[in-house]
């Protein structure tokens, strides 16, 4: 059976294509500012690149922070969920789940067997997400890659007192002013992430193994002061921004959809239900 | 009030002395520094009446700031930190204020300060700062009852409004006239979080929205953050905006319209500044409210006057 | 007084809300709490308050979020330790905990 999984994410869209639980083929863009389009482009592409039609795929299943923006999926699975399928194929032995990507961190905590636990999520700030990191690399007018790199080279370690994006970028600003060297201020900003999305993963609870995902994940910077600040091991497995997509068209092979919906922690809604 | 062009989403630098006051023949002067973020205003008041006040932009160092506005308030009057008798920092800077006393936070000040502007008919207080909002309720005498205050993200702050200005490159006074000029009100702005609201309005921008009704979409978002911080605490009668957001009529008519209370006019309350028609700058309020409290702890004997001359 | 001590941003509203009027400055609140988020002091919003008040530190006044999560303010029968100790009750907190963390086992 030929399934697909798609993420859909604030920066980039990802797809996998499996077949029988070997992966077919698989994809990455950016997704810009018309996501479902970009999104549908890229599954094309995909298809394309294995040599298959839209009608030779069984099921498809979405995830990522605009996951429902696609419509001609067979349904959407919450990404922590996806994470979880994906993660756990790739590491067996994982307990922790740290994803974050471009507008959304998490954290989710897993048993054996890949069921979630429980999770946490940082969402509607970018200070907890990749764009956090986006926003500094630019006001040091350096690429992402530049930066990670730099701060690992940093000689001191420089607290940031925003927990905004915003104030962030002009507290580099004022860095930068004040002559403070580059990669001191790179590991400042990776830090002051990090500081936060430890923070997330201590309320699920760090137990190992930890394995981070997420396009982040990519950061070797970011990954460094995470390592700091958790006191932990972190394992990156390889393509980590495919992790998403991958559960999801595991999800799709299973055909479990329903009860990965069901098994969705919804928070506002059944505590309020369970309340009243 | 010449401005160069990448500045010009910050409000003007203004300054004023009260011509009907000679303050060598006052007896207690108390002045009020309020360091923020963004701007910084000193106040300068002679035997409780209103003396002096500048508002001006807070550079990259505090003292220097604090220093260079009490300088501009005081220009022309012959007064010097000699003749000062207590003086009170407030406001995000307020531990940087070299010719301070004492500080006291921005919240107890923006009540007191409120009560002597709007007067003593102001129950609750909003005041946007560059990099804050806050929320305050306060009894008849301008003593704080309950406050909420975030500083921690940028929505609901001025700095959201200038990101957004800087992305239009619009001045941040032309924000508000413009954001009437459209047809029919468009639907707010739907990230709370001003980095990605920022993506949104480029969306937008891209789709060929009119610029005065995106201008409208997120002057509503902004008045949307500021009311979910009013109705944690309710908004009780008679309601004060201060800060510079009070300038921004496109905010406080959208505020005022989702509340269902007016704000009051921006007017002083005692009949005598009104008549002769003394400026009301909302955004003094705090350094006014460190004045005040300046005046009340010398009178009440809490603390020693420092005046040397 | 009451006063809101924390954050607001586009995830919730994560204060520690004092009431001022009813804290003695007993500090036992501040022993108990696992995140070392309190402290006693000064009342810096009232100048003319002789008594010493309970506060956030400022270091940890836009983390709470994080800091207080463990303890689950707002949901689950066991209050947390700082609202637990304080006799007068002087602490509750606000929404933000009891509405994102809420969880269902599986």
């Amino acid at each position: 059976m030929i399934v697909a999984g798609i993420d859909v994410g604030g920066k980039n869209a990802h797809v996998v294509l499996m077949k029988d639980d070997t992966i077919l083929a698989k994809g990455e863009a950016p997704t810009g500012m018309k996501k479902a389009e970009a999104a549908e482009r890229l599954y094309d592409e995909v298809l394309q690149q294995a040599g298959l039609k839209r009608e030779n795929v069984e099921c498809v299943l979405d995830t990522g922070s605009s996951g429902r923006k696609v419509t001609f999926a067979q349904g959407v699975i919450p990404e922590a969920a996806a994470d979880a399928r994906g993660v756990i194929r790739l590491v067996p032995s994982v307990r922790t789940i740290i994803d974050v990507g471009a507008e959304e961190g998490r954290a989710i905590k897993v048993n054996p067997k890949g069921k979630v636990l429980d999770f946490a999520i940082n969402e509607k700030c970018a200070a907890g997400t990749g764009t956090f990191v986006d926003t500094m690399a630019r006001a040091l007018e350096v690429t992402i890659e530049e930066m990670a790199k730099m701060s690992l080279l940093a000689t001191r370690s420089i607290p940031m007192n925003a927990q905004c994006a915003v104030f962030g970028e002009s507290e580099v600003v004022s860095l930068i002013h004040a002559r403070t060297p580059k990669r001191d201020i790179a590991r400042a900003v990776h830090d002051a992430i990090a500081g936060r999305i430890g923070s997330v993963a201590r309320i699920v609870g760090l137990e190992k193994d930890i394995v981070m995902v997420g396009g982040v994940a990519k950061n070797i910077g970011f990954v460094e002061s995470l390592r700091r600040d958790l006191g932990m091991d972190v394992i990156i497995p390889d393509a980590p921004g495919f992790v998403g997509a991958l559960g999801a068209a595991m999800a799709a092979a299973a055909g479990v959809l329903e009860e990965e919906v069901k098994a969705r922690v919804v928070e506002k809604e059944k505590y309020e239900e369970g309340k009243a | 009030m010449a401005e160069e062009g990448r500045e010009f989403w910050r409000w003007p630098e203004t300054r004023w002395t009260n011509p009907g006051i000679d303050w060598k023949q006052g007896n207690i002067i108390a002045v009020g520094v309020d360091v923020g973020s963004v701007s910084t205003q000193a106040v300068a008041m002679v035997d409780g009446e209103l003396y002096a006040f500048s508002n001006t932009r807070t550079g990259s160092d505090s003292p220097d700031s604090a220093r260079k506005g009490l300088n501009m308030a005081l220009e022309g009057t012959g007064m010097t930190t000699h003749n000062i008798n207590y003086c009170i920092g407030t406001g995000y800077g307020r531990v940087n204020v070299p010719m301070a006393q004492q500080t006291i936070t921005e919240i107890a000040c923006h009540a007191r300060g409120a009560n002597f502007m709007y007067g003593p008919r102001v129950r609750t207080v909003m005041d946007m700062g560059g990099q804050d909002c806050k929320a305050i309720r306060c009894d008849e005498r301008g003593k704080v009852m309950k406050f909420m205050m975030n500083d921690k993200c940028a929505a609901g702050t001025g700095r959201g409004m200038e990101v957004f200005a800087e992305l239009l490159q619009v001045p941040v006074w032309e924000i508000g006239p413009r954001s009437f000029q459209i047809e029919k009100e468009p639907p707010m702005i739907s990230s709370t979080c001003v980095v990605f609201a920022k993506s949104e309005v480029v969306g937008l921008l891209e789709e060929g929205q009119p610029e005065n009704d995106i201008i409208a979409a997120y002057s509503a978002a902004m008045a949307h953050r500021i009311v979910e911080l009013l109705s944690r605490l309710g908004v009780e009668k008679e309601f004060a905006i201060t800060g510079g957001i009070a300038k921004n009529e496109g905010v406080v008519k959208r505020l005022e319209g989702e509340i269902g209370i007016k704000t009051l006019e921006k007017v002083w309350y005692n009949p005598k500044y009104r008549s002769r028609k003394y400026p009301f700058d909302t955004q003094i309020v705090g350094a006014l409210g460190a004045a005040l409290f300046a005046r009340a702890l010398l009178e009440r004997g809490r603390v020693k006057s420092v005046r040397k001359q | 007084m009451l006063a809101f001590l924390g954050f607001k941003d586009g995830s919730g509203e994560w204060f520690i809300i004092v009431d001022t009027e009813k804290c003695n400055g007993c500090g036992k609140c501040v022993e108990v709490c696992p995140a070392n988020v309190l402290e006693v002091g000064e009342d810096e919003y009232d100048p003319f308050r002789e008594e010493l008040v309970v506060k956030v530190r400022e270091e940890e006044r836009k983390k709470v979020r994080y800091s207080c999560a463990s303890c689950r303010p707002g949901y689950g029968e066991k209050p947390p330790p700082c609202v637990a100790v304080c006799e007068p009750g002087v602490i509750s907190h606000s929404e933000g905990w009891k509405l994102l963390y809420g969880k269902e086992h599986l």
